[in-house]
């Protein structure tokens, strides 16, 4: 469905998503500070660090809500130092949020369907009628969508309003938006903030899912060593803004650096 | 009991998809139209349908224009009666500039200089929201009265400073202007009513719609989904004031036969933006629930104790009109804040399951 470009060269393994020396000023607030990693094709990356670190700047950086003053991100081949979020949406890049941004007011399977709205081309004079093209989209879009609510097993709310479900349904329905935009790079701020064992559990089974059916690239935030150990390929840690490790998660688990990051330092 | 759905399958997802998924919904909907296109034009006197019907047409086709805004796109608008009196006068120069056209492409077209406007005052909402978009809003509003009042070519140099609507006849009858008769024009306004609202609701279902909602519910979100803000919300502008622009070329042509710039008034938004709260925002039949409650409701009121029988003085019967609409309007809005149209939406449930309690 999506023009065929250059990521066409990027096949497994090969780095999908450069990020170089990137700095990123609020006034005098320095929220990153010359960072730069990459994410490869097909890997769960961990962006792991302290509060404030700068873990949610950097996601919100390489999906185009923030704009660096200094640094460039290559995405699929593709240099940049600005991007509008558009662009990055329609590069393949999603993004679920820390504090749950769904649609309230509309039904899990409507949230779901807007996640689809790129997709969709359709113009205006078919949508005023929704029969002909603008129904068989609708159905084809329609059958899309309930694929990733059989996958996500909420079939069972599909026709309730977000605003009412509990929060670890809210984050699933938000993880099943985000893989409606069939995206290639798949960000994830703290998925499994504030859920129970068992709704960890059932997160990391979908995200490892996601991540090994759809073969989509993941780059996420999480606070539990314990997931993030475990499901991640490698892992990037920031502190103040600033990269401190990089690496497979045992390298970093034994990085003084981080150790001293996280426990702090004897004076 | 009677309204349940209970072995009802769905076995594609255009059934599934439609409005009305459920039979009992269907029959109701049928049995409305037919009520409104058979039952009322050959039981209703005059009176009713020019005074009641007419009216109550034309505020919820404003009111559906304004929810589209407001309740759909979460974009606050207190200029709808500004976007009215810009098809009513856009009208009203098109039929007098060229008299042959049909009557009715002109009030549609009219739609669409309101929806131009619209687009031109919608754009600080990229970025401004809530309240301080409301009083830009209030900007358009305050300008667009002062120019039907001081600008003389609108109402073609009438000294009266008013629009008078010609006669314009549809199939050789009169649908505006002095001789039209209750009948023609009801079925005029009904038939443009029920078009626009079968268009507004296939637009809040498809894709647009859910582009509205988003932007509504979580701005941010749907940005980083790709959903481009600007044209959206224009979008919603655009297709809002285009309602609101038909809604007013009717209220003047079919209803008034005529007006001066003192109708659309800041007091018009307001009656509708009320109509859209206490009918229920994004809801389009709570629209017409808030047109149904806030005028005809009164006019109900007003007519209750001579037709009961009780003698009461004019006087006093206006003040009481007043009072218990008021009183209403609070009830309603106390019981459920979110309109009528949930309260509609939750006696439909608890039909559902009666004689359970769920």
């Amino acid at each position: 469905m999506r023009a065929p470009d250059m990521d066409a060269g990027v096949t497994a393994g090969d780095v999908l998503l450069a990020v170089e020396n990137v700095s990123l000023r609020f006034g005098g607030v320095k929220a990153i500070t010359d960072v730069s990693f990459d994410i490869r094709k097909g890997e769960i990356r961990a962006i792991i660090g302290p509060n404030g670190a700068g873990k949610t700047s950097m996601l919100n950086v390489i999906n185009g809500f923030y704009h660096p003053q200094d640094g460039r991100i290559t995405f699929k081949g593709r240099t940049r130092s600005k991007m509008r979020p558009y662009v990055a949406a329609s590069q393949g890049i999603a993004r679920t949020f820390q504090n749950v941004a769904l649609f309230k007011g509309m039904t899990t399977l409507d949230n779901i369907m807007a996640g689809r709205t790129l997709k969709m081309r359709r113009g205006f004079f078919w949508q005023m009628l929704r029969h002909g093209p603008a129904m068989a989209e609708e159905i084809e879009h329609r059958k899309v969508v309930e694929e990733i609510i059989d996958f996500l097993e909420i079939e069972a709310i599909r026709k309730v309003p977000v605003g009412r479900l509990p929060y670890g349904l809210q984050k699933r329905v938000e993880l099943g938006r985000a893989l409606a935009m069939e995206p290639e790079l798949l960000l994830l701020d703290e998925p499994m903030a504030g859920m129970n064992l068992e709704e960890k559990e059932d997160m990391c089974r979908f995200i490892l899912d996601v991540n090994s059916q759809f073969g989509t690239t993941i780059a996420l935030i999480e606070h539990d060593m314990g997931v993030v150990m475990d499901l991640s390929d490698r892992v990037v840690v920031l502190e103040y803004g600033r990269k401190i490790a990089d690496g497979v998660p045992d390298e970093v688990k034994s990085n003084q650096a981080v150790i001293d990051a996280y426990l702090g330092v004897p004076h | 009991m009677f309204y349940r759905e209970a072995g009802q399958f769905k076995t594609n997802y255009a059934a599934d998809m439609a409005v009305f998924p459920i039979l009992q919904d269907k029959i109701g909907i049928a049995l409305i139209l037919t009520l409104a296109l058979v039952v009322i034009p050959l039981a209703g006197n005059a009176f009713f349908l020019s005074v009641v019907m007419i009216p109550f047409l034309i505020f919820a086709l404003a009111s559906i224009g304004l929810n589209l805004l407001t309740g759909y796109t979460g974009l606050l608008s207190l200029g709808t009666a500004g976007f009215m009196g810009v098809g009513a006068f856009a009208c009203y120069k098109l039929t007098t500039i060229f008299p042959g056209v049909n009557i009715i492409v002109w009030i549609l077209t009219s739609g669409l200089f309101a929806a131009a406007v619209g687009v031109f005052f919608g754009l600080p909402s990229l970025r401004i929201k809530g309240f301080y978009l409301a009083v830009a809003t209030l900007a358009a509003q305050f300008f667009l009265q002062w120019c039907f009042i001081r600008i003389p070519w609108l109402y073609n140099y009438n000294v009266s400073g008013a629009i008078e609507v010609p006669t314009r006849t549809l199939f050789g009858i009169p649908v505006t202007g002095p001789n039209a008769s209750p009948e023609m024009r009801y079925y005029v306004v009904l038939g443009i009513v029920i078009l626009l609202t079968w268009v507004a609701s296939n637009l809040v279902h498809g894709r647009i719609g859910r582009s509205w909602m988003a932007v509504r519910d979580m701005d941010i979100a749907a940005e980083l989904m790709g959903i481009k803000l600007l044209p959206t919300k224009l979008l919603a502008f655009a297709v809002s004031s285009f309602y609101c622009g038909v809604a007013g070329a009717l209220m003047v042509f079919l209803w008034y036969g005529g007006a001066e710039p003192e109708v659309f008034s800041i007091n018009q938004s307001f009656l509708i933006l009320f109509m859209v709260i206490i009918g229920g925002l994004g809801s389009l039949t709570g629209s017409f629930f808030g047109a149904a409650l806030i005028y005809i409701l009164p006019i109900v009121l007003r007519g209750a104790p001579s037709l009961v029988g009780l003698n009461i003085g004019a006087a006093t019967v206006e003040h009481l009109t007043f009072m218990i609409v008021g009183a209403l309007i609070i009830f309603f809005l106390i019981v459920e804040p979110h309109g009528l149209a949930r309260l509609w939406q939750t006696g439909k449930q608890k039909l559902r399951v009666w004689p359970f309690p769920y």
